[in-house]
């Protein structure tokens, strides 16, 4: 297995987050009945000619900053020529020869280490509309709200080398696209879509092996799951002394495995030549130095400044910088309850084991940050404790309920009271003579009995803490 | 001989055009004819000369973000050989 | 007394506005015409006669409107030009029934100008061709002879206003289709600069080529008709936002030729025209010298590759720009295909004709991969040259003077079997196109041997239209008079 290396290159499709089109003024919400978002434009009539939207070179142009390319000052739309349905002109207007942007990278860290993977060029392009197969009456029906819907193709370099680093990887250009506000990056939805294209060689080889193109990867697990596939195929059928074929295949996620999509792959020649109907696209310095001056806070940089002011440790920064969403969760609730540390740990745990099982975002938690924070300075307060905070919170995720209020609701408020507590410790140490005398002739172990009978008592809610101390103090 | 029946079958396919034996055999001549004409252009020397793809000078012609829709559902639909009111409908796609 | 329907647009549309005529009156005299002369010539593919009447009934109820230029002028507008909710087919059976649910700016500029437009007219298939033979549905005749062709591929238009059934047609020229049939039909025919008329609604042939003009009966109709529909588009990407001039009244600012300069390329005189061509437009040529133009060689020697770079540019945007045509949301299409890849090619295969099925061939080759550099590529370096060919002479003119065509309209079926031969007729009008400027045929006179107008083209810098009105304006006044056909 070790005797060969995996090489990995990503195609990344990003859908705009423009209001309308890329050629047309047709709304590009998500949702609407079939064929509602469509004109004459973006259903290829017969004498339609496309108007580029700025608002996508802009947002095109600021992916580019935001991950070091060269912003070429001149770029050409080019038709990419292939028929089908969901194609309503038979061309794609896309970019070829000279792409919005080229040769920039991004920073992944990886169980090695820190890792750069470099990004060969974003190019602006117009998606296609959708096919719904129907298998009972042999038909498809087309619907092309999404045909000219604005996307930038992003394509790395083929530095990656595992499955592991793929997924980094597209955890990092989609938090960056999330971030400058372009993207909804949205997996399930459709609009952040990957390819990847895998391939083998002995290691030591220069020259790539025949790569084949992994389509259907609807999840970063299918990601991971289709390349670990494809790599154990691969070296399989070279090992048995076979070639791999340069082919499109796709992903099943039930069965975890990939499969060539046609039986006779015949190569596509896209024809590419420079639209007519489009002028050269010329940048000016202007416009460059107004994007840039726009662009936020990116990532990388937050997740530096949350090492440095909030003293997180570089798991906790990596993982909330990584969701735009989660960061300004967290900044909103440190802005509430100014226990950075604290905060981070209750994110990193429940809360995200919450986000990861229904699949949601920090931004669509019906608990506030400023709940949460409240929350975690009650239980630093001693007013509730941890347990009981753990326990309530499923509710207050599901419910959004103020914390405080649902405390008093549910009598989960923590007793902390000494005097209070004193009593429960007396009646305790009362009830159990017996254990109490073992306890002095020297089995200190009881102590742990002497707190789960007063826990028990006051029904889970003495402060476990206040009760340790006291009962010390007691037994001296 | 420029172009081969053969490769004039296959642009054919790449078109989506079906040509009996004939046409393609009469294809492949009378383009052949032109291809040759065409051969003309290599008499001159363009190494230097940038391709011109259009006549207008005019560069960045882009317009603003903003919404329209100026059609019905209904309009969009209405030439479509097969449509139940709501998609256009095909062969099944494989 | 001229019958009304010989009436210039210039003529009947001040007739209208002084309400000498109803706009009712005026359309059903077309509508009569056409009647009577569309046996002969075949001239349209539908005709809208109904809505017409109800709209110059419309408009008749309004009464004349000195804000809208064309008020009750009736028009035909080649099939090429989608028109809302009337069949727009391209003499194409692949469009058969499509009829568009919007208008082309030019045609909704001439509609918001109070133009009533009669009817589609015939033309090649998808604009390819240059006798309008290569319709799908009949050929067109050209009204001075209806053995003889009206040229194309904007024929249909060329020949009704030569026949008087309209007062003014547009046409779409990517290689001297409006021009042609302009010639061969005796009449007027522009072709603008390349940006100038917005190509929204145009079904598109060679993109970078095409563009769309008025056939009329005199250079003045020609200018009122351009005054309307020139100008920038915001749906037309390629539409240049230069203003607009008055074009009538830069007519009425010469006249003479005082001051001129005319550029004689000896590739276009020298080029084996037919004695009748070459003494008609030598005359034209005399008579502006008469009428104080200066006339000077200029040197236009990159002529001899113009059709091969036109052929394969036009060919390769045109093999793209049909492929839309695939019988899944408009157009023609073969339900008895199984499978959807048989349901493209038996769509496509059936709703094609010859020429179009040709030039598809040739563009998807010209195109493809290995030989994009050789064909399209190195196309478009020698298109930049001979733009810079053009640009040069016309430092030393202002205006290029030659015929249209060697030759004046020749017989149905004369040149239909070689292709290569059909497209060399496009000699002289090609290079106007590549290199984007405008172009116009004035008729000169009738051919000493074959009775047949000839016409005579003029090519100007670019956006430079009203000059080119201006010369051809009085140069009118001063050929002999190609009168009207008798039909």
């Amino acid at each position: 297995m070790t005797r060969y290396e995996t090489v990995i290159g990503l195609e990344v499709h990003a859908q705009l987050k423009t209001r309308s089109k890329i050629f047309c003024s047709c709304s590009t919400q998500f949702g609407a009945d079939p064929n509602e978002n469509v004109c004459p434009v973006c259903s290829g009539m017969p004498g339609v000619l496309p108007v580029l939207n700025r608002k996508v070179v802009e947002y095109a142009a600021k992916m580019g900053l935001a991950i070091d390319c060269r912003i070429n000052r001149t770029s050409i739309f080019a038709r990419k020529n292939y028929f089908y349905p969901d194609l309503p002109k038979g061309y794609q207007t896309s970019q070829f020869e000279q792409p919005i942007c080229e040769h920039g990278h991004v920073d992944i860290v990886t169980a090695k280490g820190p890792k750069r993977v470099g990004v060969t060029r974003i190019h602006m392009e117009e998606d296609a509309g959708k096919s719904i197969h129907s298998a009972h009456d042999n038909a498809s029906y087309v619907d092309l709200n999404r045909s000219c819907v604005p996307l930038i193709e992003i394509v790395s370099e083929p530095d990656m080398r595992n499955a592991e680093e793929a997924v980094a990887y597209l955890k990092a250009i989609r938090s960056i696209l999330v971030y400058l506000d372009i993207c909804d990056g949205n997996m399930e939805e459709g609009s952040f879509r990957c390819d990847a294209n895998v391939s083998v060689r002995p290691f030591g080889q220069e020259a790539f092996g025949t790569r084949a193109e992994l389509k259907n990867l609807n999840s970063f697990k299918h990601v991971q799951k289709a390349i670990d596939f494809e790599v154990e195929r691969q070296i399989d059928l070279v090992e048995d002394g076979e070639q791999v074929v340069q082919e499109t295949r796709l992903f099943d996620a039930n069965k975890g495995t990939t499969h060539s999509m046609r039986g006779k792959e015949e190569a596509h020649d896209y024809r590419y030549f420079p639209c007519p109907d489009l002028v050269p696209l010329v940048l000016q310095e202007s416009w460059l130095d107004q994007w840039r001056s726009e662009l936020p806070e990116l990532p990388k940089a937050r997740e530096q400044r949350f090492l440095s002011q909030y003293g997180l440790s570089s798991d906790a920064a990596e993982v909330l910088t990584s969701e735009r969403d989660m960061a300004e969760y967290f900044e909103a609730a440190v802005a509430a309850f100014a226990e950075p540390k604290k905060i981070a740990n209750w994110l990193m745990t429940d809360i995200l084991r919450e986000l990861n099982q229904t699949g949601g975002r920090a931004g669509d938690l019906l608990l506030t940050p400023q709940n949460l924070a409240t929350l975690v300075r009650m239980v630093e307060e001693g007013a509730i404790s941890a347990k009981s905070a753990k326990d309530i919170l499923p509710e207050l995720l599901l419910t959004g309920a103020d914390p405080e209020e649902l405390v008093k609701a549910k009598g989960l408020v923590q007793i902390s009271d000494t005097s209070a507590l004193a009593a429960d410790i007396d009646a305790v140490l009362a009830e159990n003579p017996k254990e109490l005398a073992d306890y002095r002739a020297g089995k200190t172990k009881l102590m742990g009995f002497f707190v789960g009978q007063i826990m028990r008592r006051t029904k889970g809610q003495a402060n476990p803490a206040v009760v340790n101390q006291l009962l010390a103090e007691k037994l001296k | 001989m420029k172009i081969s029946p053969e490769e004039v079958a296959k642009v054919a396919r790449l078109a989506r055009l079906d040509l009996t034996p004939e046409k393609i055999d009469q294809y492949a001549g009378q383009l052949d004819g032109i291809l040759g004409y065409m051969d003309k252009l290599s008499e001159l020397d363009t190494s230097s000369v940038e391709p011109m793809y259009t006549p207008v000078d005019q560069i960045s012609v882009m317009r603003d973000d903003v919404v329209r829709k100026d059609f019905t559902r209904e309009e969009i639909l209405r030439n479509a050989p097969e449509t139940d009111g709501a998609f256009f409908i095909v062969p099944r796609i494989v | 007394m001229p019958d009304l329907t010989q009436l210039t647009l210039t003529q009947v549309r001040q007739q209208l506005a002084d309400k000498s005529r109803s706009a009712a009156e005026v359309t059903e005299a077309a509508l009569t015409r056409i009647q009577a002369t569309e046996p002969k010539i075949q001239a349209l593919l539908s005709l809208q006669a109904e809505e017409a009447r109800a709209q110059a009934k419309a408009l008749d109820a309004q009464g004349p409107d000195a804000a809208k230029p064309l008020w009750g002028v009736p028009l035909i507008v080649k099939d090429v030009l989608a028109t809302k909710d009337a069949p727009t087919t391209c003499g194409s059976k692949i469009l058969e029934n499509f009829r568009p649910v919007y208008d082309a700016t030019a045609v909704a500029r001439l509609k918001d100008a109070g133009a009533i437009i009669l009817a589609k007219a015939n033309m090649d298939e998808f604009a390819m061709g240059s006798t309008t033979e290569n319709s799908a549905y009949f050929a067109t005749r050209n009204p001075w002879d209806t053995s003889r062709v009206p040229g194309g591929s904007s024929g249909g238009s060329g020949a009704a206003v030569a026949a008087c059934q309209c007062y003014g047609a547009l046409g779409t020229d990517t290689g001297g289709s409006i021009r042609l049939p302009a010639s061969f039909c005796g009449i007027v025919g522009l072709k603008p600069s390349y940006g100038r008329v917005s190509r929204f609604g145009m079904v598109a042939y060679g993109s970078s080529l095409d563009q769309i003009g008025p056939m009329t009966r005199s250079v003045e109709d020609a200018a009122r008709i351009l005054q309307v529909i020139a100008g920038h588009d915001g749906r037309d990407s390629t539409s240049v936002e230069a203003p607009v001039p008055d074009y009538v009244a830069a007519l009425s600012e010469r006249g003479d030729l005082k001051g001129l300069t005319i550029g004689l390329p000896a590739e276009y005189w020298d080029k084996g025209l037919s004695p009748e061509v070459a003494e008609a437009c030598g005359a034209a040529v005399k008579q502006a010298e008469a009428l104080g133009a200066k006339t000077v060689p200029v040197s236009l020697k990159l002529s001899e590759y113009a059709i091969a770079t036109y052929y394969i540019i036009a060919v390769a945007e045109a093999s793209s720009n049909l492929a839309r045509f695939d019988g899944v949301r408009y157009g023609l299409r073969d339900k008895s295909a199984e499978s959807l890849i048989e349901m493209y090619v038996k769509s496509r295969t059936q709703g094609f004709g010859e020429e179009v099925q040709r030039r598809i061939i040739l563009g998807t080759y010209v195109l493809s991969s290995g030989y994009y550099d050789a064909y399209y590529r190195k196309a478009a370096q020698v298109r930049r040259m001979i733009r810079q060919d053009f640009e040069a002479a016309l430092t030393q003119c202002d205006v290029i003077l030659g015929p249209v065509c060697p030759t004046t309209a020749f017989k149905v079926g004369e040149m239909t079997s070689d292709p290569l031969q059909m497209y060399l007729m496009d000699i002289f009008t090609i290079s106007t196109n590549l290199a984007g400027l405008p172009g116009m045929s004035l008729p000169v006179g009738l051919g000493r041997e074959t009775g047949m107008p000839v016409g005579l083209q003029l090519t100007g810098r670019a956006f430079d239209e009203a000059r080119l009105l201006q010369v051809a304006g009085v140069l009118e006044k001063n050929v002999p008079a190609t009168g009207i056909a008798a039909l």
